[in-house]
């Protein structure tokens, strides 16, 4: 089991790094890589940046968390998550999760499940850039209502294959 | 102890952080809210709709009646947008 969890400004190569979980091993069969990418657009309106502030410390404290938590519910062989924070352009990488198994069930299921909670959780805010100025980027209820599909589920190890 | 503020919370507050020593009887987030919100006109409007005002102790997510004693550290952010 191999963790590897990494925030940064800077720009990094997605499949450099889903290929890292897998690299010298043989047991890994299912690999589920998820890419969070900067759109141009919200709720219409076309954005020519974003900025993602975060909390230094807690963002690390809180996916390590998620990543336990992941670990402990699915029989995972990996995980990566790699978070952008600062100003971020269409068409660039936000963020990348990464989960290895034997098996695609748990990778996926892990996946899906850090995805809901970085959404919600993790602590990051973004703040859209448009032609007529700045603003923040609401929660929105779809997002929170994703993770209640996780509450009280027991763990899945048993489910593996 | 030290006060964290983030997104909107931090332009509204005028601050990224700060020294507070909050008077006895300030027990909980809740309470510290409520406290922060009487300081000034900036505090006020950081914290007028202080149910959407998420907070954190020592790196971890809390809610309103958590008790503040023995806290390093507490932040308060607007809802969270990541991933």
């Amino acid at each position: 089991m191999t963790t590897l969890i990494r925030l940064q400004h800077e720009p990094f190569d997605v499949a450099a790094e889903a290929a890292r979980i897998a690299r010298g091993r043989t047991d890994i069969g299912a690999l589920v890589t998820f890419t969070g990418i900067c759109r141009a657009d919200e709720d219409g309106e076309i954005i020519t940046a974003l900025t993602l502030e975060h909390y230094p410390g807690m963002a690390e404290a809180e996916i390590t968390r998620h990543v336990e938590e992941v670990c402990a519910r699915w029989p995972l062989l990996g995980v990566t998550v790699v978070h952008r924070y600062g100003r971020i352009l269409p068409g660039e990488v936000i963020v990348l999760v990464a989960t290895a198994s034997s098996h695609r069930e748990a990778a996926f299921a892990a996946a899906s499940f850090l995805m809901d909670y970085l959404k919600t959780r993790a602590p990051f805010w973004k703040r859209v850039q448009t032609r007529t100025g700045t603003s923040w980027v609401d929660a929105k209820a779809i997002d929170e209502a994703a993770i209640e599909r996780w509450a009280g589920k027991p763990p899945e190890r048993e489910a593996a294959k | 102890m030290k006060l964290l503020y983030f997104a909107w919370v931090r332009e509204r507050v005028g601050k990224t952080e700060e020294q507070i020593d909050p008077p006895a009887g300030i027990a909980t987030v809740s309470d510290l809210m409520a406290w922060l919100a009487r300081r000034d006109e900036q505090y006020a409007h950081a914290f007028e709709n202080a149910n959407v005002i998420r907070a954190a102790i020592d790196h971890r997510h809390v809610r309103p009646d958590a008790p503040i004693a023995g806290a390093g550290e507490i932040a308060f952010f607007p809802p969270m947008t990541g991933g």
